[in-house]
């Protein structure tokens, strides 16, 4: 139950960030060359992370679970310790905060200076820019919910879940706000999925190497406490390092 | 650059991203839990020693070069 709870929650945010930065490029495309194009941009690219995860997540499952354990560990925790160590490296101050204005302004003003490749009635640049936008930040959550799946019972489905519910949340956000969604703690939320990430590469993978944890399931909540402590000692240590730079905090 | 250069380049940025150094940690860390349960001896508690101290390092050697 702990494990699920928490294995929903990490799908859930982290498809929750990437979707934000897939509609700023969504927004930026369809203000300003219209709608019709980047929503079957959108479509396709949803269509084919779903079809990626139909093929893999099932395949995957076929491998023993000890073996898939440590494989999907190793993955979780690289993968994990990507984001830790840049949401890191932001609240310090030591790497520029990800800003939604900006990303917007830049889309819009390279959608505008596009020229029009009109055939068959579809605008291929709004098209193709969606497409890509939303596949590539689609793919990271597409590769968690497949590794999460493969490790536990029923995990793809709950994965899955969790990504749809953060989707419905971010489009209905969007289409109420209209706007780039500036205002959601992304690092934050990108320092809580690494910290998420990062547990359940550490559970996984010590499980799958033969390591028994005490209390089972019930480790999960001791190893998070664990590296969140450790993670925000080192956001300490390093704005310490550099006296306390302005303008950069989680 | 060719294609298939292209899309190994992707996926080792993907996946392992911009300190190698990290994915070699897990590796060992991974390895050494296997021969600790394999000998019997209790493994559980290495994971995580490993994971904070290549995070920690990996920090001070992206922001040593910059401090």
């Amino acid at each position: 139950m702990t494990s699920d709870i928490f294995l929903f929650l990490s799908a859930f945010l982290a498809s929750a960030v990437e979707m934000v930065e897939a509609l700023t490029i969504v927004l930026a495309v369809g203000v300003t060359r219209g709608w019709r194009s980047p929503l079957l941009g959108v479509g396709a690219a949803l269509l084919a992370l779903g079809v990626l995860v139909g093929l893999l997540g099932p395949s995957i499952s076929a491998i023993p679970i000890d073996t898939l354990r440590v494989i999907v560990g190793a993955l979780l925790l690289v993968f994990g310790l990507q984001w830790l160590r840049k949401a890191i490296l932001r609240a310090s101050g030591y790497k520029a905060l990800h800003d939604e204005q900006a990303a917007y302004a830049k889309e819009r003003e390279e959608a505008l200076r596009a020229g029009r490749d009109v055939r068959a009635g579809m605008d291929w640049y709004s098209f193709t820019v969606t497409f890509k936008g939303v596949f590539l930040e689609g793919l990271e959550v597409a590769f968690i919910v497949i590794t999460f799946g493969a490790a536990r019972t029923h995990g793809v489905a709950l994965a899955a879940a969790a990504a749809a519910a953060a989707l419905l949340v971010v489009v209905v956000a969007g289409v109420l706000v209209h706007a780039p969604l500036s205002r959601v703690p992304e690092n934050a939320l990108k320092f809580t999925v690494g910290l998420l990430l990062t547990t359940f590469g550490t559970f996984w993978s010590a499980e799958g190497a033969g390591a028994s944890w005490p209390g089972d399931d019930a480790a999960l909540p001791a190893i998070l406490a664990v590296l969140a402590l450790a993670s925000l000692l080192a956001v300490r240590a390093l704005r310490d390092r550099q006296g306390a730079p302005a303008g950069a905090r989680a | 650059m060719t294609r298939l250069s292209a899309f190994a380049r992707f996926w080792y940025d993907f996946i392992v991203g911009d300190d190698w150094r990290v994915a070699v940690g897990v590796g060992a860390g991974i390895a050494l839990t296997a021969a600790l349960a394999s000998a019997g001896l209790s493994a559980w508690w290495l994971m995580p020693v490993v994971v904070v101290a290549t995070l920690f390092a990996s920090l001070w050697r992206a922001t040593g070069r910059r401090a």
